[in-house]
């Protein structure tokens, strides 16, 4: 399932020790790797048989790195070219000398546009502006009714028409009282449409035309296939594009719709929708995109996830008593709080590169670390700090205990003692990650 | 034994996120300090709990300093240059078809059908077998028709003719069909269609607002309740969807009504809480009733993650069938070919239009028909 380019690109170069140029015949090997990787992340074929060329290119004119392996240095380039596509920067919305700043949001049938309008304006409003949402979607039964529940729960008022037949009436109606009334920002929700659909894809440009939008932007759902190329080149034709928003991508799909659409329309992705609160709208970071169509895991993600969970400090605690690999049960239900506010743990796994080779599905962590939870805390402290006295009678409660049974806690008892002698033959060395976790070059710390 | 691995596992990132942690940390720019967040204090051996509420769990609001490597080439240079190696063209399938077997079969006929199948979201995996296939049936004398022919047979065979789309209906009422999917394939639609439907053949049906989450779905439902003189069962917005799904139940048996339809919110495959309401759905039906059919709405749109959707929802609401939305987009929904041949799951319904009728029962022949043209 995380059958990442990394490693498969591993095993490409594990044949050959030495570092320096590829060889012709390399190149062609991994293109065909970084091909697949492409597709099965769902970026569009077109836009991969343009991507693979650029990559040729770069590969042949690369520079030797004598710190890289091959491995790495083909990587970094595909890395860069990705970026490239996507954009340097995490770009942000455009400003206007005349507000209000007009946001039309475009898209197909649930791609996630009025959800997407609700947090937009959550998001605006946090920066101290004050936002007016329009609903111009007239077609799906109680589309206004959803927009407005949104709007009050983030306390943005929104501009409707009860009965209107038009959007484009309620559109300049909204735009009347975003003037009037001196709103910052007016967010246009507008209905989903097909892109084959001429009469409404001309609906679309007469919003447009109406409300002279600063900012157009075409909400895109991260699960997209092959299509994504398609949608964004309609949506071009009718309407001027200036950027993206990639929904849920709170989801495990690799995202390759981003690159198609952003390669296509030649714009970036502005924000990206991370969960079901409308609080989870965030800026989009082209990086970590990359990393993660490739299947290298999005570590920057992991790692800022980390930092808020766990204290620098306690950290430091915690590496020290891994050097000398006392790491106890009382450590190890520690690391499991802070873990879980970095959400869900199969989620977690998802963003860590070199998954691809735990031969384990990470959707079942979740369900089964409650019960490594209720386990450790049926053991008295003395057990827990030391695991070797934890015995027959001992295992038989703390087995009562949780819920569990004997079998459960012996092979966690043995698991524990395992990791630990793991520990402490790494400790000897220096300090790094554990085998698998490589992390993905241009992202060393 | 998977337990075994997890606990493992589960270690393992322990460990490796403390050691991220500490690198990172060994290497911050001072100028870029952020105050540590603030949380209680743990004493060893206490057993409470930290506050979740309290903190902010991802803080996207400071500047993580991201490292990175000057661009090999400036992004300027690269963009048009690439842009122009897109073809604009957008041609339908058939024509593509045609222009590619009128110039005699070589090697890069097969290239090109490989390439037309992933277009359609088949999947590599697929396409490159059935390409490979072809390729070993097909002569140096064959002719673009019998290509074709082989190609339709190939995609047909994926889909097993014997199995049965139909939609199951209990001997005794209520029959229950609950529907299930991601956010955004179009649930709510699909039963609204399906209500038509069934009132149409004179069936009774009731719907049930178990989408307590999303704004105004159940208002959403109500509509096409009204639109199809369907009857309809909701409590408050927030709701528990089980106890929505139990009373609805109920009120579909002490009424007699042929067909409880159940909408359940849309929710993504990766999220376990929510995965577990829907088997939860499932259950509480189970206590008094049965659920005849579990179907798994897919955006026609969906890529190759709509395979996982399929596994994962299979294995919270033992899914029965499929049904493929958003069909007369330019999508051709090859996924649900990955779908039914690899899970085994049937595709029963495919929505064709916005119209309360576009809904059809799904054929094979006429899908591989329509994604061959």
């Amino acid at each position: 399932m995380f059958d990442s380019l990394s490693s498969r690109l591993d095993e490409i170069f594990t044949r050959l020790r030495s570092k320096g140029r590829l060889s012709e015949k390399q190149i062609d090997e991994v293109l065909r790797e970084i091909r697949l990787a492409l597709l099965e992340a769902d970026v569009s074929l077109k836009v991969v048989k343009a991507f693979v060329v650029d990559v040729r290119e770069r590969a042949a004119g690369a520079e030797i790195h004598t710190s890289l392996t091959p491995a790495q240095q083909v990587i970094k380039i595909v890395n860069q070219a990705l970026i490239d596509i996507l954009g340097h920067e995490t770009a942000g919305l455009k400003h206007t000398d005349r507000p209000p700043r007009v946001i039309l949001m475009a898209g197909l049938q649930g791609s996630g546009k009025t959800t997407a309008s609700a947090k937009l304006a959550k998001l605006l409003k946090g920066q101290g502006r004050k936002p007016l949402l329009a609903a111009c979607d007239l077609r799906r039964p109680a589309a206004i009714r959803q927009l407005q529940l949104l709007g009050e729960q983030v306390g943005v008022p929104v501009h409707f028409f009860e009965g209107a037949a038009e959007p484009e009436v309620v559109a300049a109606g909204a735009l009347q009282e975003a003037r009037n009334e001196g709103f910052t920002d007016l967010i246009v929700d507008t209905a989903g449409r097909m892109n084959v659909d001429a009469d409404l894809m001309a609906e679309l440009g007469r919003v447009a035309s109406v409300v002279s939008p600063t900012e157009t932007l075409l909400v895109c759902d991260a699960m997209t296939g092959q299509d994504a190329v398609n949608v964004a080149e309609a949506f071009l034709q009718e309407v001027e594009v200036s950027g993206i928003v990639l929904t849920k991508l709170d989801g495990d799909a690799r995202g390759g719709a981003a690159l198609s659409m952003s390669f296509v329309t030649q714009r970036p992705i502005k924000f990206a929708g991370v969960g079901e609160k409308l609080g989870d709208l965030e800026p989009f970071h082209p990086d970590r995109m990359a990393s993660r169509i490739l299947g290298m895991g999005d570590v920057l993600t992991l790692i800022e996830k980390a930092e808020s969970a766990f204290d620098e400090a306690e950290a430091r605690k915690m590496e020290e008593k891994l050097r000398k690999a006392d790491f106890t049960f009382e450590d190890f239900l520690d690391q499991m709080q802070a873990l879980k506010k970095m959400g869900p743990m199969s989620q977690i796994l998802g963003m860590l590169p070199g998954m691809g080779k735990m031969p384990l599905d990470p959707s079942q962590i979740d369900s089964q670390l409650p019960k490594v939870e209720a386990m450790i805390r049926s053991m008295t402290p003395a057990e827990r700090n030391d695991p070797t006295v934890i015995k027959g009678s001992r295992r038989q409660r703390i087995a009562k205990g949780s819920g569990s049974s004997i079998q459960d806690v012996n092979k966690l008892v043995k698991q524990f003692e395992q990791v630990r002698k793991m520990v402490r033959s790494m400790s000897g060395k220096k300090a790094k990650l554990p085998p698998g976790m490589k992390l993905p070059p241009g992202m060393g710390f | 034994m998977p337990e075994s691995l997890i606990v493992l596992l589960a270690l393992v990132v322990v460990v490796g996120g403390a050691f991220l942690v500490v690198r990172r940390s060994k290497t911050r720019v001072p100028s870029k300090e952020r105050p540590s967040p603030s949380r209680p204090q743990r004493s060893p051996g206490s057993t409470q709990a930290p506050d979740l509420s309290t903190e902010p769990i991802l803080d996207r609001t400071e500047a993580v300093p991201v490292p990175s490597e000057p661009p090999t080439t400036p992004s300027t240079s690269v963009r048009p240059s690439l842009k122009d190696r897109l073809s604009r063209s957008r041609k339908f399938f058939s024509d593509r078809l045609a222009d590619v077997l009128s110039g005699g079969v070589d090697e890069d006929v097969f290239d090109d059908l490989e390439a037309m199948l992933i277009q359609a979201d088949i999947g590599v995996e697929i396409a490159s077998r059935i390409t490979a296939d072809i390729k070993a049936k097909a002569s140096r004398s064959s002719s673009g028709e019998e290509i074709k022919a082989l190609l339709a047979d190939e995609l047909i065979e994926l889909f097993d003719a014997q199995r049965d789309r139909d939609l199951v209906f209990a001997p005794e009422s209520p029959t229950v069909w609950m529907i299930v999917g991601v956010n955004g394939t179009g649930k709510t639609t699909t039963i609204g269609k399906l209500a038509n439907d069934l009132r149409e053949r004179g069936h009774s049906v009731a719907l049930a607002a178990a989408d307590t989450f999303r704004a105004a779905a159940d208002e959403q439902l109500a509509v096409w309740a009204e639109r199809t003189g369907s009857q309809m069962v909701k409590h408050q917005p927030g709701a528990d969807p089980g106890a929505v799904a139990f009373d609805a139940y109920r009120f579909a048996a002490a009424r007699d009504v042929d067909v409880l339809v159940i909408d359940t919110a849309g929710r993504l495959h990766t999220k376990t809480p929510l995965m577990d309401e829907l088997s939860k759905i499932r259950r509480v039906i189970e206590k008094e009733g049965k659920v005849h059919e579990a179907l798994l709405v897919i955006d026609a749109t969906a890529g190759q993650n709509g395979l996982v959707q399929a596994k994962e929802f299979s294995e919270a609401s033992g899914v029965t069938g499929v049904v493929l939305t958003k069909l007369d987009g330019s999508a051709k929904g090859g996924i649900v070919l990955a779908i039914e041949h690899t899970l085994g799951l049937p595709v029963k319904l495919i929505g064709v239009g916005e119209g309360i009728d576009d809904l059809e029962p799904f054929e094979p022949k006429a899908f591989v028909d329509a994604l061959l043209s």
